[in-house]
């Protein structure tokens, strides 16, 4: 089975963001990592491929800097990578990714796309159902389980009340939470492989896609944030602090 | 030139989403709602009350809802002048923005907190887990696709009358439509609603087991209160999704929020800042869910939730 995993690679969220001054997009340094929650894929995918005696191709959109990301989930097992990186795609928005991101899954074929449910830098938590309609397959979002058998993908969907179970032919795009699956941890061995694994760029103009302009952001301001509060070390009578507001706000 | 709202039903009934949706648009102007469900003249007359002229009635039965509502919806669109498609923050909503997106080419813009439409559409958004405030402006002519959070509008029953019905026959939409919905499972959670809950207790990773969740479901019960989770106790199986909070998850605005060893990450603080007071309880003195307790208790929850429990208990 041919499987496609789309990954991130983002600023270590442990920073600070900043923004440019220009455009207030996200400035992105040489070293960006692995999205936490595309772990979660990842492994899926990894599963997938050692059931089915597949391989697992990494598509991500990015600057490719020191690749850092990327190695990140080579180590945990994938085969390779196509990273599309180009100057003319900083700033694009979930559909212009979407397209460039289905028109590389679609170059080199594909039965089954697996994605996050949304990133952790942009969340706008759309391109995976972009991609789908790009394809012009199921989209399976929102997948807390999921099995394959019989070129079939059957997935629990969370739902505002509890879950579904959905189940489609493949090809489809599924949409993975990160209680999906527990991701492991890359072993020395494949830390040592990922460093030689292939890893293929493009450019939008080799997949064929325009980066169209949709939106602009024309002001940024920090938000008010809460006045500080009071903060108390627990010296085993805090809880009587809780109480007094508790009965200040009139709730007891 | 209407404004379209994208609205689903659950229970019989629109979501309270839609109708806050469906009241934002009647402010704008003359208000379309595409809705998907079943569908019965109840449902539609709520959403008359709330400022639906006309009603676009789609049954998906069980078919996976995004694609098929997608295309009908694009088909609409496509013969209107229409600036701006409201969604909410459902996951069918997100569905069928992304899907709607691809169709027609035209831009979403998610995590909205106010919209307004002039020339162009502009939406205000809070990125980097709401520490910067953003005004983004559609550029580009045609359908914008706006994606809002829950509960920034005001559902409003205006005495609106019954809206004009259309019933939209399932397109076909070959391969794209192949997802079939085969069992649905409610994880119905005790107590009060969490979304309407006056009192919010909610437990994160450092509760350290599942177990613990029944001295929160102690708590909340003196108190009248609801129980939520963070999405990493959801994920790790703790408590069901129907009790997460956050940015994927529920967005709470009680008069009081008890995090109980959450760690405040991001994602989180976008579900539950908007509360009116937030007490935090956590042994790490750097937890970030400090900076906007109005009080913070640095101790150990195990012995403090306890105590607490004691004192309310001895009260009643």
């Amino acid at each position: 089975m041919n499987i496609a995993v789309c990954v991130k690679q983002i600023p270590d969220p442990a920073t600070p963001y900043e923004l440019d001054g220009e455009n207030h997009w996200v400035v992105r340094p040489n070293d960006q990592v692995l999205d936490d929650t595309d772990r979660v894929g990842v492994e899926v995918g990894l599963q997938l491929a050692e059931a089915t005696e597949g391989t697992v191709t990494l598509f991500s959109m990015s600057p490719s800097g020191s690749l850092q990301g990327i190695r990140q989930a080579l180590a945990m097992g994938a085969d390779k990578a196509v990273l599309v990186d180009d100057e003319d795609l900083k700033g694009s928005d979930a559909l212009t990714t979407a397209r460039i991101l289905s028109a590389a899954v679609q170059r080199e074929g594909f039965d089954l796309v697996i994605t996050g449910t949304e990133s952790t830098d942009g969340y706008s938590g759309v391109v995976p159902q972009m991609m789908s309609e790009l394809l012009d397959v199921p989209c399976l979002s929102f997948a807390r389980g999921f099995s394959v058998a019989d070129d079939t993908v059957t997935i629990e969907r969370q739902t505002a009340s509890g879950y579904e179970t959905v189940t489609s032919p493949l090809p489809a795009v599924v949409a993975v939470t990160a209680g999906a699956v527990e991701p492991r941890y890359p072993t020395f061995k494949g830390i040592m492989q990922a460093k030689s694994k292939p890893v293929d760029t493009a450019t939008a103009a080799d997949l064929g896609v325009e980066p169209v302009v949709t939106q602009a952001v024309i002001a940024v301001e920090p938000v008010a944030s809460r006045a500080a509060g009071e903060l108390v070390e627990d010296d085993g009578e805090a809880y009587l602090k809780i109480v007094e507001l508790l009965e200040e706000v009139k709730v007891i | 030139m209407a404004i379209w709202v994208f609205a689903e039903e659950i229970d019989g009934a629109p979501t309270p989403g839609s109708l806050e949706l469906v009241s934002k648009a009647n402010s704008m102007g003359d208000t379309a709602v595409f809705y998907v469900g079943a569908g019965s003249p109840e449902a539609f007359a709520v959403l008359g009350a709330h400022g639906a002229g006309t009603v676009y009635h789609l049954d998906t039965g069980d078919v996976l809802p995004a694609a098929p509502a997608a295309r009908a919806l694009g088909e609409l669109l496509e013969g209107s002048d229409t600036k701006l498609v409201l969604f909410g923050m459902g996951n069918t909503d997100r569905d069928v923005a992304g899907r709607l997106s691809a169709r027609l080419g035209a831009p979403v813009v998610a995590n909205g907190l106010d919209v307004s439409l002039q020339d162009t559409v502009t939406v205000t958004s809070e990125i980097l887990g709401g520490s910067l405030s953003v005004t983004t402006q559609v550029v580009l002519d045609g359908p914008a696709l706006v994606i809002t959070r829950p509960k920034v509008f005001v559902s409003e029953d205006t005495g609106g009358g019954s809206p004009e019905v259309h019933t939209v026959a399932l397109p076909d939409t070959g391969r794209s439509g192949g997802a079939t919905i085969t069992e649905r499972h409610v994880e119905a959670s005790e107590g009060p609603d969490l979304e309407a809950a006056q009192i919010v207790v909610s437990g994160g990773r450092g509760l350290g087991a599942p177990d613990k969740f029944a001295m929160l479901d102690e708590l909340a019960g003196l108190l009248g209160g609801a129980v939520g989770g963070t999405r990493a106790v959801v994920d790790a199986g703790w408590v069901p999704y129907s009790y997460q909070i956050g940015q994927t998850g529920k967005t709470v605005k009680p008069s009081v929020y008890i995090a109980a060893g959450i760690s405040g990450a991001m994602q989180h603080i976008v579900g539950m800042k908007g509360s009116s007071t937030i007490i935090a309880i956590n042994k790490d003195p750097d937890a970030p869910i400090f900076a906007l307790a109005d009080l913070g208790v640095v101790g150990d929850l195990h012995k403090v939730v306890p105590q607490l429990i004691e004192a309310l208990k001895s009260r009643s």
